[in-house]
């Protein structure tokens, strides 16, 4: 025990141990992984995959820290001894999330094959006690898990999916990649063999065809058959090999998937026909077999390449964080302060590279240009452009300075930056925005709830009527019976109606995604696509939120620059939108360059809801409302008359009331004065978003009521509502009124999409068929919203509901297509009007048809991606030069 | 039509060629990318490296008259 867990292999001389497990390795050599920069000896390819998995993810530590090696083979099977490590509280901290009785974690799975799998899998998880919620992505190939620790372990859940035939990893982006490349190279052979097979079948099998009987000599025939058998013998086990699989695991699982009459099918043609060859007497089906195998696989094999291309954009977004950053010395970054931090002494400061799990809030890393942003921070030092398009979907790259916040994920476009971590990894946006898609994907619109349900109960009544019309035609044409029941089996399709759904919702997440808008509910494209009512907020929404400096106006012998700078030492301290207006318009006048000879404040008092008192430069300056900082009767004659006190509205979630005054007009006004009288008045206006008319104009021209209600005063809401053309608005709304009102168009039968900034209007977006969030990634885990728009672009809005709109009638033509074909197609095989092999194309096509029908709704995002020309055109990077991201997607 | 006894298992054989031919090729990697390479060859990669690869900007910072 006193030796280090370290020397656990090497401590033996006469025999080698697992570094894992601990157990005897009996054949040195043949498993070995690298740990801590070394080879170590594992015991079993189980130990291996596991110590690889643990050195992939950053967690070499485990072996550092342990103090006892890990479960070995022979307490359990040898396959949960592997599983049994993901039940490591520390192997664990990576992948799961919650805490207490509700963890959740995100598994990547082996082996889907169509939407029975998903409904298998759910099933069986849920089955198990003490899991509280499971759902598969079938787009993805994940799975979202929910269980209380109490009752049940990861390792019982991983074991349960392996019984059903499944592997599931816990998510790793790198191991995924890999297991998607390996499982896109098996498919493409199985395909290429069943092709080349199904080519020289038919050369052998058309002769026969072709020749007037008595043409060809039996013998002949007798060694083309065998040949045909012998081409047809590698098709049915090595290409047909993932069909017999899927059957033996859906039985396995009592349970009815498509594979079991594909197998069905497949088996009994080539039995029937090998046993004819053998005996040399009978028909064969060599032709018929090969060529199914191969149009399903085709089939497979393009739905796959479809499937992994719109998971693309969802899988683009658990990739984006490095998996190594530049880390500042943390000694000495503890020392940097942040608002003078010279880019100079920074530059000095020792650095090392560290695996990015290993950050932690109040690090200093270095990001050079082209790099992503590893973890949320604010700027310490240096100016940049940042390409957010990750997370908006907005391609141009927006400039960023010293104290501005930025998302992990994001690529800094120029020059190098230092930045300050805020949050960890798994707190950050990136893992937010990951965390709200897979609980997306926990909820499933109720129509593929059904279609699943459907397409189980299809096959099973699939094999009965089969067997029917195999016993029927045994009885009236005997040797017509065996190849017309194989058509019936094969030409159905309840893998096109389980698909239907699935696939559609797949392919439009992507678009959506690409557009910068989450889609943080599973249920919200449906609700969506039936909104006849949009109700927007105004601030926030709208509008940009933040208040803009745009006139000052002076009195006496002080000029505008000089009275941003007062106000600014007076509002530097506090967080209000009026107050950062001001500090930020300052920060914009002083030239960067110059050395700060901002006047500082002392004594300061702030007066809430009034504004702020101080002394600055040796004058006792008062800032804020009028009817405050100014005395009465003291004031410049042109300007109106004094608010009331009820006038004043502060809607700032931080809002500490300083310096608010809204008299009249559209904006609001701040008044600077001393003793003597006023100063400077600054007047300040939320300006309506740049594309909030066209985004409202859009939706209405698409004949949706689109509605205003705001918290804000009714001279400003009206003056928006007539800039907008709106002509349903209400000024003046508490939460609890937008609530009444929401809930009065719902009870006149309209569906409502309601449009906020998240935060502030949580009941109300809760309460709304569907809602949206106008809001900033940093904000995203206090969302209540079903979908949230990550960039500022309005004009998504219109485009968005389109996507739901044509999501739903795709879906549509999806279920009423399976539904005919194989209304239609079914009663003509068991009639004996299909052959065996035109029953494979009609199958194949079927199924891609629906796919294909699916695709369709990412077309226009690839149009959308395109539109701004200039977006990319500036940096004329050739491909291979663009960022490492870029380049390898 | 003797010759079929021995064009068949010829046939044969040719297909096992061109199977064991198939997995050599998918084993060293020419089917993992397949829009790539058709790419690769409009790039022009036979040109001196500029002369300062450690400042990526270089590039964007030079006049775009010439």
């Amino acid at each position: 025990m006193n030796a280090g867990p370290q020397d656990a292999g090497a401590r033996l001389q006469d025999r080698v141990v697992c570094f894992h497990c601990g157990q005897a390795v009996d054949a040195p050599g043949r498993w070995r992984t690298p740990v801590d920069g070394e080879d170590r000896e594992m015991c079993c390819a189980g130990c291996q995959a596991v110590a690889q998995a643990i050195v992939a993810a950053g967690l070499d530590d485990y072996y550092r820290h342990r103090s006892a090696p890990a479960a070995g083979p022979e307490a359990v099977p040898a396959e949960l001894a592997a599983l049994q490590v993901f039940d490591a509280p520390e192997v664990q901290a990576r992948f799961v999330r919650g805490g207490g009785e509700d963890l959740e974690t995100t598994l990547m799975l082996d082996g889907l094959r169509c939407g029975a799998c998903v409904w298998l899998i759910e099933r069986s998880l849920a089955a198990v006690p003490g899991v509280t919620a499971a759902s598969v992505n079938f787009a993805t190939e994940r799975a979202v898990v929910r269980w209380d620790p109490a009752r049940t372990r990861l390792s019982a859940l991983l074991s349960r999916i392996a019984a059903v035939g499944y592997r599931a990893m816990p998510f790793d982006a790198q191991q995924r990649e890999a297991q998607l490349a390996r499982a896109t190279k098996t498919l493409f052979r199985r395909l290429f063999v069943a092709g080349i097979g199904m080519m020289q079948v038919m050369m052998y099998a058309f002769p026969v065809y072709t020749a007037e009987a008595g043409d060809i000599d039996w013998s002949f025939e007798h060694a083309m058959r065998w040949a045909s058998l012998v081409l047809t013998l590698p098709v049915v086990l090595y290409s047909a090999q993932p069909f017999f699989a899927g059957a033996l695991s859906d039985l396995r699982a009592r349970s009815l998937g498509m594979d079991v009459p594909v197998a069905i099918g497949v088996g009994t043609a080539f039995a029937a026909s090998a046993w004819a060859t053998v005996a040399g007497r009978g028909e064969v089906y060599f032709d018929s077999v090969t060529m199914f195998v191969f149009l399903l696989l085709g089939a497979r094999y393009l739905e796959w390449i479809a499937r992994r291309r719109a998971s693309r954009a969802i899988d683009a977004v658990s990739a984006a964080l490095p998996e190594q950053v530049e880390r500042l010395s943390p000694e000495r970054a503890a020392t940097v302060d942040d608002r003078a931090a010279d880019p100079a002494r920074l530059a000095a400061i020792p650095t090392e590279t560290v695996p990015a799990l290993r950050l932690a809030p109040g690090d200093l890393v270095m990001v050079g240009n082209g790099a992503r942003i590893p973890a949320d921070g604010r700027i310490v030092a240096g100016s940049t452009a940042i390409d957010q398009s990750l997370l908006t979907g907005e391609s141009i790259p927006v400039p960023r300075t010293v104290g501005d916040e930025l998302a992990g994920g994001s690529i800094n476009a120029g020059s190098p930056i230092y930045l300050r971590v805020l949050r960890s990894r798994a707190d950050s946006a990136l893992s937010t925005i990951e965390r709200l898609i897979e609980r997306a994907a926990l909820e499933k619109p109720a129509i593929a709830e059904l279609a699943d349900r459907v397409a189980a109960w299809f096959v099973v009544a699939l094999l009965l009527f089969a067997t029917g019309v195999l016993l029927f035609w045994w009885a009236v044409d005997a040797p017509r019976a065996l190849p017309i029941a194989i058509a019936v089996l094969v030409v159905s399709c309840p893998c096109a109606l389980s698909l239907a759904t699935p696939a559609a919702l797949a392919a439009s997440t992507g678009a959506i995604t690409r557009r910068g808008i989450l889609l943080a509910r599973g249920r919200a494209l449906e609700t969506m696509a039936t909104c006849t009512d949009v109700v927007f907020d105004k601030t926030g929404t709208l509008t940009e939120g933040r208040p803009r400096l745009v006139d000052t106006e002076t009195f006496r012998d002080l000029d505008a620059d000089a009275a941003l700078a007062l106000a600014a030492a007076m509002e530097s301290g506090s967080a209000h939108p009026l107050a950062a207006a001001l500090v930020q318009a300052a920060a914009a006048r002083t030239p960067a360059a110059a050395p700060r000879e901002a006047p500082t404040a002392s004594a300061i008092v702030v007066h809430p809801g009034l504004g702020v008192e101080a002394v600055v430069a040796g004058r006792a300056l008062r800032l804020g409302a009028r009817r405050f900082a100014v005395a009465d009767g003291d004031v410049d004659p042109g300007s109106a008359t004094d608010r009331a006190p009820d006038s004043v509205i502060d809607r700032s979630p931080a809002g500490d009331g300083a310096a608010v005054a809204r008299p009249g007009g559209e904006g609001s006004e701040v008044w600077l004065a001393d003793a003597q009288g006023p100063l400077a008045r600054f007047a300040l206006v939320d300006a309506l978003r740049a594309d909030g008319a066209a985004c409202v104009r859009s939706l209405q021209q698409s004949g949706l009521r689109v509605h205003l209600l705001s918290g804000d005063r009714q001279e400003a809401v009206a003056a928006l509502a007539a800039q907008l053309q709106m002509t349903s608005w209400r000024a003046g709304a508490s939460p609890a009124d937008k609530l009444a009102q929401v809930r009065a168009l719902q009870a006149q039968g309209r569906r409502v999409l309601m449009v906020g900034d998240g935060i502030n209007d949580a009941p109300v977006l809760a309460a709304a068929d569907a809602s949206l969030a106008v809001g900033h990634a940093t904000a995203l885990a206090r969302t209540a919203a079903d979908t949230v728009l990550l960039s500022d672009r309005l004009a998504m809005i219109p485009e968005l509901l389109a996507i739901a709109r044509r999501t739903r009638v795709v879906i549509r033509q999806n279920l009423t297509w399976a539904s005919l074909y194989n209304a239609v197609a079914i009663p003509a095989a068991a009639a004996g009007y299909v052959p065996p092999w035109l029953a494979a194309i009609g199958m194949s096509l079927s199924s891609l048809l629906v796919v294909g029908n699916a695709l369709r709704l990412r077309l226009p995002a690839r149009m959308a991606a395109d539109a701004p020309p200039t977006a990319e055109a500036p940096a004329a990077v050739p491909h291979d030069t663009a960022p490492p991201d870029r380049a390898s997607r | 039509m003797e010759s079929l006894f021995l064009l068949i298992p010829i046939s044969l054989v040719i297909i096992g060629i061109a199977v064991w031919l198939f997995f050599r090729m998918s084993d060293s990697g020419q089917f993992d990318d397949m829009t790539g390479p058709a790419h690769a060859i409009l790039m022009d990669d036979d040109r001196p490296a500029p002369q300062a690869p450690a400042d990526p900007e270089s590039k964007l910072r030079q006049p775009p008259e010439d």
